[in-house]
């Protein structure tokens, strides 16, 4: 639903655009009701009407459209400006991308989700085609001929269809900004065979300014007369100051003062966490000011969480029935039979985000307005929480959204925001508060810890009559809901509550865990522990049944089936999103097909491993091709992946994506763990929390994207979860060394 | 007092001499292309050439800089974009885009001690460059890229 204004006379882009300037506003519901549950995050606006998105065009024919979504190497910036300015028929290289503030009016802003892409494809080619409709009868009234008779052609310009007049967008943008926006039934958008930017390949908008080193980043945000501050957070989640000598601090060379910042009130959610912080008029001073600080903590109860004991609760939990998701037949009637039964455990632990840039951000408390630069998935939530701790109403605090240096999840919790805020008000000064590596990776909202069970009953070709999956973690609800122990629908839907194989009797369970660190979605969320376990466990059934894993994957997932969620499948999305296994089994044969799926002998070392998921509303298989040297060391030569995310409105950002998540998912599979003792995160910085470099990432991934006419799914995480496994069904095919464990560096592989 | 150059224009230090280059360059002269990642040359994303030789920046003490000719991401052209910057516009390297100032350096620095640098090569002397958003097969045709442009 969009409807769309003519705000030529009261547009907020004044000041940039001359009084002249013809700007449309496109009111429309951008989130529909059932993007909460697939998504991840829980603070997701739902209510009805937003404005959305705004384009601007100058008289000098310059054409502005807003980015209201944050660039974090997501390709939004490029993606969904090229949508508008096709139905616009603009010419792209006049285009110039204004990143937007944070501002309700225009709809989600919380770039998480994979959300971008799928939910404001539709807003945007209305806008553009409004925009230009109007600007067609703008030439009609101009030249005093019937709209019928003008046609904007071929870029940029109108053209008069019985001569050869013509005028150029700008020439016509004064006259268009003082028509009526024409009702959404007068709209003509361009079939798929018009399009001339949509599902064509285009490089991203910024790569010039990021190749220069242009300040574009939260980081590289300077104010005049700002200060600067580094926190000395509580170790333990709950935690407390008990005494603070800062005497050693205050000697520090730059170093202004101390402040302490207020402990949360359970649930943190988007809360600082408290603790110390040193403000200097310098970094690096805050930094050395900050390691000078002797504090004395009162760690609270969370202090008994030691990540080993922890484990095996969670593993013990598996082990017993659990509160029940889905079911489908009657598997316990299938196990009791006493046939053929294959089960296994699986374990992936807790991840932490570590993105490039690590959080940081600038606040500017003036009496009662605050201005905050930041890196923010979620400039509303910023908003929000930033009026929250200060006491003021969420329209008086702006939120500039710079460029992120990487987010993947952990930047659509504002708390640091809220942190340079309470200082600014402290010091009356503009701050910017800035996390080392270390703060990064000890103070993450850490992606869940989970142990999984799977048992299926086997028929005499191996095949499953019966399924039984139930998974145990932390669940991100905890850090909304003090006492959250059980899984939110947004986590059961990726990849648990329903099985993507043809599978008569099945049913999925969830165990309870209690949280004891903060816990948030990482990029891919659930769907990466989850479809760790359904596809290791499939590809064992596969050696079990003395098959091989690609044949037996097809088996599995059959000729091609609706999955019906039944009560767990959130309302709407069925009928635009229908789970189709048919396309499913279309990316797996496609990616075994690119792969030369067993053409090479696999063992001695070499072997090929497959995995399918399908999440974010995106079909993805994964073919992973790997070497292991008799020390255990992997190397990982090519990947192929194969990708149907219905209509791609760039494959190049889509290409982007799908092999910057092999890499991101090698760090998950090779390296990845977050561990706790006493309740502190033993991890720090990249020496002990390391990620795969250029020597250790896939050599070469091949990203195939098959063609579709489905509305437009994910991209930006569906490439990671059957990424992991397929890796390690690949380490199982070379070595004979079965991976249930995460990561593989505890597995005797490195 | 120290001196040095940084980008070719003298500069004097007298601050804390243990204050890192990477946060001279940042906070005192403003130059953000030089980017923070994590503090202890783990990264690469505070990479700067050293008398033409990337180094990390933020390991190197403003106590030891003296005589030293600096050069970052802002001033490795002076006309037009470098070889490199193409061939990273050409193959559409970044993502986010972050990391890639201290990729840019460290190729650079490559490049002119390896002038047509193998898949040896190239991986040894950029696996000390961190990219989280994995361009990493991008940032190796690049740089084989830019090797072809400036044969």
């Amino acid at each position: 639903m969009i409807t769309i204004e003519n705000v030529s006379r009261r547009s907020f882009l004044q000041g940039m655009l001359s009084a002249s300037a013809f700007v449309l506003c496109a009111r429309i519901v951008p989130r529909p009701p059932w993007a909460e549950a697939v998504g991840a995050s829980p603070t997701i606006d739902t209510t009805a009407f937003h404005p959305g998105m705004f384009v601007g065009i100058q008289s000098d024919g310059t054409v502005y459209i807003v980015a209201h979504r944050s660039e974090m190497g997501n390709g939004v910036r490029t993606s969904l400006p090229r949508i508008l300015a096709d139905e616009l028929d603009a010419d792209w290289s006049r285009v110039k991308v204004i990143q937007s503030d944070g501002d309700e009016r225009y709809g989600s802003q919380d770039t998480d989700g994979s959300h971008s892409v799928r939910e404001f494809f539709d807003a945007m080619r209305e806008a553009g085609a409004t925009a230009r409709l109007m600007l067609v009868r703008a030439a009609a009234q101009q030249w005093g001929i019937p709209e019928s008779q003008c046609v904007a052609d071929p870029v940029h310009v109108v053209s008069d269809k019985s001569s050869s007049r013509k005028m150029g967008y700008g020439e016509l943008a004064a006259i268009a900004a003082k028509l009526s926006v024409p009702k959404k039934e007068e709209l003509k958008l361009k079939s798929p065979q018009e399009w001339r930017y949509i599902g064509k390949p285009a490089p991203g908008s910024d790569v010039a300014d990021i190749c220069s080193g242009k300040p574009l980043f939260g980081m590289d945000v300077r104010v005049d007369g700002m200060l600067y501050a580094a926190i000395a957070h509580p170790p333990v989640l709950g935690g407390k100051v008990k005494t603070v000598d800062d005497s050693a601090t205050l000697k520090v060379t730059g170093v202004k003062k101390t402040i302490s910042i207020d402990p949360f009130t359970p649930p943190h959610a988007f809360q600082p966490l408290g603790g110390v912080a040193v403000v200097a008029d310098n970094t690096f001073a805050a930094f050395k000011g900050r390691n000078r600080l002797k504090i004395e903590w009162d760690n609270g109860s969370h202090a008994a969480y030691t990540s080993a004991e922890y484990k095996k609760q969670l593993q013990q939990t598996a082990r017993q029935a659990g509160k029940v998701i889905h079911s489908v037949g009657d598997p316990d009637a299938e196990f009791a039979k006493g046939g053929k039964i294959f089960e296994a455990e699986y374990f992936a632990p807790h991840l932490a985000h570590a993105s490039m840039e690590p959080p940081v951000a600038v606040a500017d408390v003036q009496a009662d307005k605050v201005t905050v630069w930041s890196p923010t998935q979620n400039p509303q939530g910023v908003q929000e929480q930033v009026a929250k701790a200060l006491g003021l109403k969420k329209e008086d605090v702006t939120c500039h959204v710079t460029f992120l240096g990487g987010g993947f999840g952990r930047k659509s919790k504002p708390d640091y925001a809220v942190e340079a805020a309470v200082l600014s008000k402290k010091t009356g000064k503009p701050v910017k508060v800035v996390w080392s590596r270390e703060d990064d990776i000890k103070f993450d909202y850490f992606h869940s810890v989970a142990a999984m069970y799977i048992k299926a009953a086997l028929d005499d070709t191996g095949k499953p009559n019966a399924w039984l999956q139930r998974s145990v973690f932390p669940p991100i609800g905890s850090s909304f809901e003090k006492d959250a122990v059980y899984s939110g629908a947004g986590e059961m839907s990726q990849g648990w509550n329903v099985s993507p194989f043809d599978i008569p009797n099945f049913r999925s369970e969830n165990g309870q865990a209690t949280a004891h660190i903060r816990i948030g979605w990482l990029r891919s969320v659930a769907n990466i522990y989850h479809a760790f376990a359904v596809q290791t466990f499939a590809n064992e059934l596969a050696y079990n049944a003395n098959r091989d894993p690609y044949d037996y994957l097809l088996t599995l997932i059959g000729s091609g089936h609706i999955v019906d969620a039944g009560a767990q499948g959130p309302p709407g999305i069925a009928e635009k999103y229908p789970y189709d296994t048919a396309r499913l089994r279309r990316v797996a044969e496609l990616a075994a097909a690119k792969a030369n799926w067993g053409k090479k002998k696999s063992g001695k070392g070499s072997g090929m491993g497959i995995a399918v998921h399908r999440s974010f509303l995106t079909y993805v298989a994964t073919v992973v091709e790997v070497e292991v040297d008799s020390t255990g060391a992997i190397r990982i030569p090519h990947v192929t992946t194969a990708v149907d995310a219905g209509i791609v409105a760039n494959p190049e950002m889509v290409r982007q994506q799908f092999e910057g998540a092999a890499v991101f998912g090698t760090s998950i599979a090779r390296t990845g763990e977050i561990t706790a003792t006493n309740g502190a995160i033993d991890q720090s910085n990249f020496s002990d929390y390391p990620v795969a470099r250029m020597n250790d990432a896939p050599y070469q991934v091949d990203v195939h994207i098959v063609e579709s006419t489905a509305p437009p799914a994910g991209a930006g995480e569906p490439g990671v979860p059957p990424f992991v496994p397929a890796l390690c069904n690949a380490v199982f095919a070379a070595t004979g060394k079965r991976v249930r464990e995460l990561p593989l560096t505890r597995n005797g592989f490195a | 007092m120290t001196h040095f150059k940084v980008n070719g224009l003298d500069q004097s230090f007298d601050g804390d001499p243990e204050m890192p280059l990477l946060w001279y360059l940042r906070d005192i002269l403003g130059l953000t292309g030089t980017k923070f990642g994590c503090g202890m040359a783990l990264c690469g994303a505070c990479t700067v050439l050293q008398d033409g030789k990337a180094i990390r920046s933020c390991i190197k003490q403003m106590g030891t800089v003296g005589g030293l000719e600096i050069t970052t991401i802002e001033a490795i052209s002076s006309h037009g974009p470098h070889a490199v910057q193409k061939a990273w516009a050409e193959v559409n390297v970044p993502q986010c885009g972050y990391c890639q100032p201290g990729q840019i350096m460290q190729a650079v620095s490559l490049l002119s001690s390896t002038p047509r640098p193998s898949d040896d090569d190239i991986d040894s002397v950029m696996a000390g460059n961190i990219c989280r958003c994995g361009t990493y097969q991008r940032i190796r045709a690049a740089i084989k890229e830019a090797a072809k442009e400036r044969a």
